[in-house]
């Protein structure tokens, strides 16, 4: 099968590869690039497990040809903690018991850092909305919802 | 044509482990040359925690606090059987078997220090923050760190245990049906309020009341995860789902989370739990097995809710939209 | 969450010091941070994808498979039949003697379910798999099907699977699990009521966010390592060895943290395909349910149908309790003749009954094994109790909650199991629940106490 290059910003790293042309950004990222933070749960962007962030829209990596990525910055749950230092969507989703097979998690915490990026102080509704393509069966999403707003006030709480 | 509001009550009770016994785990519990516990295991953590509570199994038995325990499991190379990770028995039978485990590493432990301050073994205590002491006399201490360096490279111990849990099988009388399911049951109480369009079938959720009886919670918080996951579950099989919606009719069956439905992040509802805790007799610090019993009462409380909002019984899973209207149709039907 | 000490405190004497915290969980911080280690996280130089050509019929006889056009595809490097296993008729739970064997790992002469792995596929990529998967010619001659519980306890309906002879498990106690105590037809015949009623559901899916899968690698000691998400470590490896016939010592399982199981992932369904794979091919091999399988080819909550009869007092008291219990267990037994025999124990509910009559069976029909899942056996047998529950209180011109507290059990009531009552506390559940839902009932309730003779 053809190789193509494929050459993106990756949690602020460079990273060149040739990919089987058709590869999904999903599996580039996780077999090529070593970074298995975002997860194949459906493979047909029904569950958004493979949530990463391109050019700061969120994206469903499992339908996403790598191709497409040339040039681009992709931040994915991987990347999100700097210096050792948890994002705050990360400390609420622990705070609040927001993860239990943690499967669905960093797709859950791309589609959040998207929300609050665009609207750093949601409504209920505005979380609900962001969060309506990820699917979880452990949690029953009330402690998702929870972690996503307290996360937003704890950004508004350092940014005053 | 009107949204109706109606409420329903449900109670169950829920066996803790595999039906009818024959299912052992065991573990392993060994320190470290300095004082920190290895528990070894092969079970299977699915999300629920399961390492977690172990962990604070092995360091309230021990006496250590529980970041000193580290939990080693699912590897048939290096853990001893356990059955498996199902039938609510993760905490109860796996959890027996690291106190067994760790009562004898305590054991040891408590004999290595005996030699160290001179004393005996059965004067010993653990204060729970790293130090073993003569009870009543605290000045007269080692740490547990000193304790695990001696008898290893003094004393030439292992500061270590073996445990083992088994509920013996039982077999059911054939005739009469005789049998012991099980040593422990948790138990529930739902009360579920909700709002029935009877113009399109749909029905909100408008409130869930959970009362829960687990043995002893030993992470609340951890149990507060299964309870309010297992609670929306719940309410999920009540109203959305199924593999098949024309049962035994093989048409629309789903095959992706687009087809298949659940409740999402928009759908839910407003949730209470309360927890009570009646010790079981055989449990790990009581505790029996909340995961799957969380998960019931929620689906007859639903149905009989909707009952008393609309007047109709739909005695079939899941209680959908269609079948609440054509249950409706029917009853103006038979009003004429 | 709000944990009520007032209840039962006379019991909880031990002091805890490291438990009864929420502590944090120590798994927590790699799933926020995406470092958790799931077993498909993991890729090996070589690697082959296994895809399973499985049947669109719900019962055939299979006259041929033809692989030749299948194994000229670019990318395949071997492509498995029932030849090629050891020990090809399994089922899981001869591992506590609950037997016969009844399934095919890979289909041979018929299958009995749409769904049903006939043929696997090896090849360098998921794309050459599934294309090649395509290619693979399989002539079927349909058979009639049953697909529901009473068309196979039909007198006249085609069996579904020839291992048990007929469209039931066959227990020690005949065609049913049975539980008698008392005299149910007397208790009706003193009844003020009878109600008689039947209950269904339909299948329900685990719907784990990780499907089921394997990946295995040659350890180049003739020892293989299957990198796994099921539920039972020892379960699969033991049940591999049999259907492999390789010694244990030659198998090492690696689990982790499991995406949700649920009940899914208690089945032996890949491992020992993707294990006998590499043993054969020397490389290593992936084996990963999609999502379309995971939905409807692995293994769901059963169907069942319930029936229950029961007879009750104007004062409230249940005398008499009947029950008929059918699993559509689907065309293999995996673990449904357990499930089925739970619900005997778990009838007739949480309550104290002096007549009971319980038959519950396991029923075969040309459908997708069913399995268990999250309340194994008991979820499907409390929504029909407690239907039936409201429904008897009605008929009586009772309070539902009230009427649930006249039949509870109580510490040292007998079971209908013949077990007496032990650590009961639903009386306690209820006066909560009367208590948080504003739901009053009598305050000679409320005084009542789960303990013997409360």
């Amino acid at each position: 099968m053809a190789k193509v290059p494929v050459q993106f910003s990756l949690n602020g790293e460079e990273k060149a590869e040739f990919v089987d042309s058709g590869s999904t950004l999903l599996k580039v990222l996780r077999d090529k690039m070593g970074d298995t933070s975002p997860k194949g749960g459906c493979l047909q962007g029904t569950c958004g497990s493979c949530s990463v962030v391109v050019d700061g829209e969120l994206r469903l990596s499992c339908l996403t040809l790598a191709e497409t990525c040339d040039g681009a910055d992709i931040q994915t749950t991987a990347g999100l903690a700097s210096d050792g230092v948890l994002h705050p969507l990360q400390r609420a989703f622990m705070d609040e018991f927001a993860a239990q097979c943690g499967f669905c998690t960093p797709g859950m915490i791309m589609a959040a850092k998207v929300l609050l990026d665009a609207n750093p102080d949601p409504t209920r509704e505005d979380v609900i909305e962001a969060l309506s393509g990820n699917v979880c069966r452990c949690t029953g999403y009330e402690p998702i919802i929870r972690a996503v707003l307290t996360a937003a006030r704890s950004n508004s709480q350092n940014a005053a | 044509m009107a949204i109706r509001r109606g409420r329903g009550v449900a109670a169950v009770n829920y066996p803790t482990g595999m039906n009818l016994g024959g299912d052992p785990s065991q573990a392993l519990v060994h320190s470290t040359p300095t004082g920190n516990f290895m528990v070894t295991l092969s079970s299977v953590d699915l999300g629920q925690g399961l390492k977690q509570v172990m962990a604070q199994i092995c360091a309230e038995t021990i006496g250590v606090k529980t970041e000193q325990v580290i939990i080693d499991t699912a590897d048939t190379d290096t853990g001893p059987h356990c059955m498996g990770t199902f039938a609510s028995r993760g905490t109860h039978r796996i959890g027996n078997a690291v106190i067994q485990a760790a009562k004898e590493a305590r054991q040891v432990m408590l004999e290595v220090a005996a030699e160290a301050l001179e004393v005996d073994a059965g004067d010993l205590e653990t204060d729970g923050e790293g130090n073993i002491h003569v009870k009543g006399a605290p000045q007269k201490s080692i740490s547990i760190f000193d304790t695990a360096l001696m008898a290893h490279f003094k004393l030439g111990r292992s500061i270590s245990g073996r445990g083992m849990f088994l509920v013996p099988r039982s077999y059911p009388e054939v005739e009469t049906g005789a049998m012991k399911p099980s040593t422990c049951y948790a138990h529930a109480c739902t009360v579920a309020e909700v709002d029935v369009d009877d113009e399109t079938g749909e029905v909100t959720v408008v409130s869930i009341k959970n009362v829960f009886e687990i043995g002893r919670a030993l992470n609340p918080k951890m149990v507060e995860q299964q309870l309010v996951g297992g609670s929306w579950m719940g309410i999920s099989h009540a109203l959305y789902e199924t593999t098949e919606p024309y049962y035994p009719a093989r048409d629309h069956a789903g095959t992706d989370f687009n087809e298949y439905l659940m409740p999402g992040p928009g759908d839910i509802a407003p949730t209470e739990i309360v927890v009570l805790e009646r010790p079981a007799e055989d449990g790990p610090y009581g505790a029996k097995g909340p995961g799957e019993m969380c998960a019931n009462p929620q689906i007859p409380a639903l149905a009989n809710a909707i009952f008393d909002a609309v007047g109709v019984r739909i005695d079939m899973m899941p209680i959908t939209p269609e079948r609440i209207l054509r249950a409706l149709k029917e009853q103006r039907a038979t009003a004429h | 969450m709000k944990l009520a000490k007032d209840y039962f405190a006379d019991q909880r004497t031990e002091e805890l010091k490291e438990l009864g915290q929420g502590l944090q969980r120590s798994d927590v911080p790699g799933h926020v941070t995406g470092k958790t280690s799931y077993f498909a996280d993991r890729t090996f130089p070589g690697m082959l994808c296994l895809r399973m050509v499985r049947s669109p019929h719900h019962h055939a006889r299979i006259r041929s498979v033809d692989l030749s056009e299948a194994e000229r595809h670019p990318g395949v490097h071997r492509i498995l039949t029932h030849k090629d296993i050891p020990h090809n008729l399994y089922t899981i739970l001869i591992l506590i003697q609950v037997g016969p064997e009844d399934e095919h790992v890979l289909a041979e002469d018929k299958v009995r379910w749409k769904g049903e792995a006939v043929v696997a596929v090896l090849a360098d990529s998921e794309w050459a798999a599934n294309e090649a998967a395509a290619k693979v010619r399989i002539d079927y001659e349909v058979l009639p099907s049953v697909l529901d519980i009473d068309a196979a306890l039909a007198p006249d309906a085609p069996i579904v699977n020839e291992h048990h002879g007929q469209n039931h498990y066959m227990y020690d106690s005949g065609p049913s699990r049975k539980v008698r105590y008392g005299d149910v037809e007397k208790g009706f015949a003193e009844a003020d009521h009878i109600l008689e009623q039947t209950y269904y559901s339909s299948p329900i899916e685990q719907a784990p966010m990780e499907t089921t899968g394997c990946i295995v690698t040659p350890d180049g000691n003739d020892r293989f390592t299957c990198y796994t998400n099921t539920q039972a470590m020892f379960f699969t490896l033991d049940n591999t060895s049999i259907i492999l016939q390789m010694p244990g010592h030659k198998l090492h399982m690696v689990g982790g943290t499991v995406g949700g199981g649920f009940g899914g992932k208690v089945d032996v369904t890949v491992e020992p395909i993707a294990i006998l794979a590499a043993k054969l091919t020397g490389r290593p091999v992936s084996f990963i349910y999609s999502r379309y399988e995971e939905m409807q080819v692995s293994s769901p909550r059963a169907a069942e149908k319930i029936v229950l009869k029961d007879g009750v007092m104007n004062d409230g008291h249940i005398v008499a309790r009947q029950v008929w219990g059918y699993t559509d267990a689907g065309a293999y037994s995996r673990h449904s003749p357990y499930g089925a025999q739970k619900g005997a124990a778990h009838y007739p509910g949480p309550y104290t009954i002096p007549n009971v009559w319980v038959d519950t069976w396991c029923v075969y029909t040309n459908r997708t094994p069913s399995s268990a899942m999250r309340g194994f056996g008991v979820t499907i047998a409390d929504f029909a109790l407690e239907v039936q529950m409201d429904k008897l209180a009605r008929l009586i011109g009772m309070d539902p909650l009230e009427f649930r507290f006249i039949n509870a059990y109580r510490d040292g009531d007998m079971k209908a199991h013949r077990q007496p009552t032990t650590g009961a506390a639903l009386i306690e559940c209820m006066q909560e629940a009367s208590r948080v839902a504003s739901w009053p009932v009598a305050e000679k309730y409320m005084q009542m106490s789960s303990y013997k003779g409360g």
